[in-house]
């Protein structure tokens, strides 16, 4: 039987229950919800005058009723140390969403921590040391002590290169503006860090180098583009899954306006379905090209469209480079920039070419070509928005494949304008404000393997998990394991012994071969169990933190609950960190380093922001943007008028391309030609084993597994994470659905629960990824793409039956995805 | 614009209360149970209510229901195959809420694979795994309705286990 809560009625929120903005924390799209709090002793009524929405709640509510919520959009929470009913539910007056709620942000209430309903009881909530073998409760001042004295053993001044760093640089969730600024004040400013890496990916880099070096900044667009565009382009997205309600509510009413939509995948994705059923199949054209061949029919339906005369000739001359070359292919840019036709030339690939290399009919790239540049009959321009995402960002040759997919949108004078944009649909939201990180170099230290060959010293770990979300996974957990194990035991050895003494034995484990670890996250992570201090964070809503979404809409969510325990933001933890390490350089006698760690006086994260937001970006306070509310504001911020921030829709509507600091302000083309697979050890490892891995994201569990591991209802339908198998495949293994399967190759091993996929291609599956228990890390390759991009996507390997179902796999749907109605 | 269509007319049955003669019966019987006594007690009463015999029921034929009133749809379906909760005596008869508890469109039933499916956003629910969301929108899995057969082969629904869409208490109270 289906997880059931029983619950059968819920608490009436009251007329004069309080009221705050919130923005979802988990994904991108950042949906506007409100969170409504009163006393635990009080309840509305049913009668209209007894309840927030004025309704008569004796009836039957009818569909999109505002004044309905589910179980798990409750929860009681501390408030000022007070006990209070909470109810997060979808604001049906936010543009973004306009009332729908996603599997996830819908399920936030029920995911706070709560004493009363025991919900999240994994949180954190007291700073931990390693003590006595195992983990121990201390006081913040304590923690940060043991930190602070290590770390200063291992850096100085100028010469910081021993200290490591994992740091998160996303909006949303614990991120946003304020806790970004607090650590890259920390390591930028007050040092400067260069081996450090990001909370997905192995080094300290961007994942779209090459639209940037273009000039084009990846998130160009407003949302409402998709709803009066011409044809919808997505690539390597999923987004009915991965950004829910900007295809319900813009993507979708761009289609019953007309639209049609390409969508390039190698396999068929509930995407594809959805959009049939809105649009008709007629007007949606799927491209399941062959794995890591995106570049390939990009260059193909530029090469086409350019043929036709298809193109922006006034966009062309006004806005992009002129000449030849304008960046030589090196080592920091694998490929060369330069005009259109330049580009044309070295992206020339015939249709015969492009067919053979994808899979695809010679009719199919035609039908693309003219659904995207093909003029309308009065010789206008045909709108095309393209998103993509994570299929090429994580998949063959990374700089390449997204330039040419931007060559489309420039060339077709299709960004900067209505309808159009060339922009990531992305993961998580952002809010990104630090100094400079120019120190670290291009291309970045690839961290994971520099640690798996004995680099670093210590280790400061923000709400990364690499255990669960790194490539080579397997090599790198053996080898962490190894090396903080040999500080834990050093620790042990000297059990009683004054700090001092105990830093001399760290130091001394450090120095043969050790590293000394420190994890701030919110729950107990998985790098977490090697970690020597564990710092307790809090997330969205237990502080106040502002955050962009897709569209760059800035908001600032308003707590509404209390931390768990002593738990702080992390923009106070990292100020306070840099006091210890102010105090403690001083007591070292180190005063000229010392004073680098000057400026982290922060009560709140409101200083924080204003210490770092602010000061570029000087309209912007909390006031303001608790007035502009959850609409808030598309950045960047040109100023403050009548009360209200003044935003920008949509980028580059002069035509006038800056993201590359190039003074003409002209795009450039990119020349990136086909090469096959690009990253080492993939060709290698595709002769060598049977079945394509293709991985990625779902909609339950997308961005918010962390909370969701704890989570009955999420964890009911999928106990393992899943692989999807074509049942001929199935058949020929022996494998029943539910049945448990090992996934191993040439660098490691994971597990799955089988799931079958009529949809999918023989010899082609898909597997979760970023699963808590099965991680699919552990079969991707060391091998990246230039820059440092990891290449998950095309990953091969054998699989083997473990086990028959177990009793919690036995008891789930196996069921197709795809409606029917 | 297949789907709006379905959505439209979802709604139109919705409004009208989505209830057939079946149902109606059942709500003549919920109707005298007193809405105070149901207010001082720890849990709701629920009522029971007739939805149908043994006789009346066609393998994988849904038959529309209400319950615990006329204003809350559902089905009841033999499914032809024992299933975990599954009613009478073949184990194979269950009941669920027809409003879809993302958003409370009316959910339609596909015989070929024994699921309830939603018109407005494409979640569906799977009838032979207690309602359970296949894929979907929805934060809890469908509402079911606990069932009784009596001797006579008369069936009963007599309490559910998620709360149904658009209302704050399954047993509206006033």
């Amino acid at each position: 039987m289906a997880y059931k809560r029983n619950i059968d009625r819920l608490p009436i929120i009251p007329a004069d229950a309080k009221e705050h903005n919130v923005t979802c924390h988990y994904c991108i799209v950042g949906c506007g919800y409100k969170a409504y709090t009163w006393p635990l002793k009080k309840q509305g009524g049913t009668a209209p005058g007894d309840n927030k929405f004025g309704v008569d709640l004796t009836v039957q509510q009818g569909a999109d009723a505002e004044a309905w919520y589910a179980p798990s959009m409750y929860n009681v929470v501390k408030q000022n140390g007070q006990d209070v009913h909470l109810v997060i539910k979808p604001d049906v007056n936010c543009v973004v969403n306009s009332g729908l709620g996603s599997v996830r942000g819908a399920r936030m209430a029920e995911n706070r921590r709560s004493d009363i309903t025991g919900t999240q009881a994994q949180r954190l909530t007291e700073p931990l040391v390693w003590r006595y073998g195992t983990w121990q409760p201390t006081s913040w001042d304590d923690a940060l002590d043991l930190v602070a004295r290590v770390t200063a053993r291992v850096i100085d001044k100028d010469d910081e290169n021993d200290l490591y760093v994992s740091m998160f640089d996303h909006g949303g969730s614990a991120g946003g503006y304020e806790n970004t600024w607090g650590t890259g004040k920390l390591y930028f400013g007050s040092m400067k860090v260069k081996n450090c890496r990001i909370h997905n990916r192995p080094a300290y880099n961007s994942e779209v180098h090459s639209t940037r070096d273009m000039g084009v900044d990846e998130l160009n667009y407003s949302y409402s583009d998709y709803q009066v565009a011409d044809t919808i382009m997505l690539v390597g997205t999923n987004p009915m899954e991965c950004q829910t309600n900007l295809f319900l509510n813009h993507m979708v009413k761009g289609m019953q306006n007309g639209a049609k939509v390409i969508v390039v995948d190698p396999r068929r994705t509930v995407t594809v379905d959805s959009c049939e059923q809105v649009a008709g199949a007629e007007n949606v054209l799927h491209l399941a090209i062959s794995t890591g061949s995106d570049l390939a029919l990009f260059n193909t339906l530029f090469t086409y469209i350019a043929d036709q005369g298809w193109v922006d000739a006034d966009f062309i001359a006004n806005s992009t480079f002129q000449g030849d070359v304008a960046v030589a292919e090196d080592a920091a840019h694998p490929a060369s920039l330069g005009s259109f036709e330049a580009a044309r030339a070295a992206c020339k690939m015939s249709l015969a070419d492009g067919a053979a290399i994808t899979g695809l009919t010679e009719a199919q790239i035609i039908q693309a070509a003219e659904w995207i540049a093909k003029p309308k009959d009065d010789g206008s321009r045909r709108k095309t928005v393209t998103g993509y995402e994570k299929g090429i960002i994580w998949g063959n040759d990374n700089y390449r494949v997204i330039g040419a997919l931007v060559n489309i949108g420039l060339s077709t004078g299709n960004i900067g304008r209505e309808g159009g944009g060339v922009c990531r649909l992305g993961g998580h939201q952002e809010g990104y404000f630090r100094p400079s990180d120019a120190h670290v170099g291009r291309p970045a230290p690839y961290i994971d393997q520099l640690i798996i060959a004995g680099g670093g010293k210590v280790h400061h770990i923000w709400a990364n998990d690499h255990y669960k979300t790194t490539l080579n996974a397997a090599e790198f957990k053996r080898v962490y394991n190894r090396r903080t194990n040999m500080v834990k035991e050093a620790m042990d050895a000297r059990a009683g012994a004054t700090r001092e003494e105990l830093v001399d034995a760290i130091v001394s484990a450090i120095n043969a071969g050790g590293i000394f670890s420190v994890n701030v996250d919110i729950i107990h992570s998985q790098i977490g169990q090697a970690a020597h201090v564990i710092l307790p964070a809090v997330e969205s809503g237990e502080m106040n933190l502002t955050s962009m979404n897709g569209e760059r809409r800035l908001r600032l969510v308003e707590k509404y609950m209390d931390a768990p325990g002593s738990a702080q933001p992390d923009c106070i933890i990292a100020a306070r960190l840099a006091n210890h390490l102010e105090r403690v350089l001083r007591e070292e006698g180190r005063a000229e380093y010392a004073d680098q760690f000057k400026g982290f006086d922060w009560k709140t994260e409101e200083d924080a922001f204003m210490d770092g937001y602010n000061s570029g970006n000087p309209e912007v306070t909390y006031e303001r943007l608790r007035v502009a509310g959850n609409d808030g504001v598309q950045e960047p911020v040109k100023g403050y008028e009548n009360g209200a921030l003044v935003g920008t829709p949509r980028l580059y509507e002069d035509g006038v391309f800056t993201r590359h600091g190039r003074e003409d302000g002209k795009a450039l083309f990119c020349m990136g030609t086909w090469r096959g697979l690009q990253a080492p050890g993939k060709a290698q490892q595709q002769a060598n084993h049977r079945f394509l891995i293709n991985n990625g994201r779902a909609n339950l569990n997308w961005q918010n597994w962390f909370l969701d591991q704890k989570n009955d209802f999420v964890m009911d339908r999928f106990p393992v994470p899943f692989i999807q198998i074509n049942p001929d495949d199935m058949a020929d293994l022996g494998l029943k659905p539910g049945d448990m399967v090992e996934v191993y190759n040439d660098v490691g091993a994971t597990q799955a629960l089988v799931y079958p996929e009529p949809t999918a291609k023989k010899n082609e599956t898909f597997m979760i990824f970023g699963a808590p228990n099965g991680t699919q890390g552990n079969v991707i390759n060391a091998g990246t793409n230039e820059l440092i991009l990891p290449n998950y996507k095309q990953t091969w390997a054998n699989i083997r039956k473990i086990s028959n179902a177990t009793p919690a796999a036995a008891r789930v749907s196996y069921k197709s995805w795809e409606v029917e109605l | 614009m297949k789907c709006n269509r379905l959505v439209d007319v979802g709604r139109r049955q919705f409004l009208r209360g989505g209830v057939l003669g079946v149902a109606g019966a059942a709500a003549a019987t919920v109707m005298p149970a007193g809405q105070a006594q149901a207010q001082a007690r720890a849990l709701l009463d629920y009522p029971s209510a007739r939805l149908g015999n043994l006789a009346d029921l066609v393998v994988n034929e849904p038959m529309d229901i209400a319950y615990p009133d006329a204003d809350s749809p559902g089905v009841l379906i033999k499914l032809g195959t024992a299933v975990e909760g599954g009613a009478g005596p073949d184990g194979d008869i269950v009941a669920y809420s027809v409003l879809c508890p993302h958003k409370g469109y009316y959910m339609s039933y596909h015989a070929a694979d024994k699921t309830l499916n939603c018109p407005g956003h494409f979640s569906r629910f799977d009838c032979e795994k207690g309602g359970q969301q296949i894929w979907g929108h929805a934060t809890q899995n469908l509402p079911q309705f606990a069932l009784r057969v009596d001797d006579k082969g008369d069936i009963f629904a007599e309490g559910a286990d998620e709360l149904i869409y658009g209302r704050l208490s399954n047993v509206l109270q006033g």
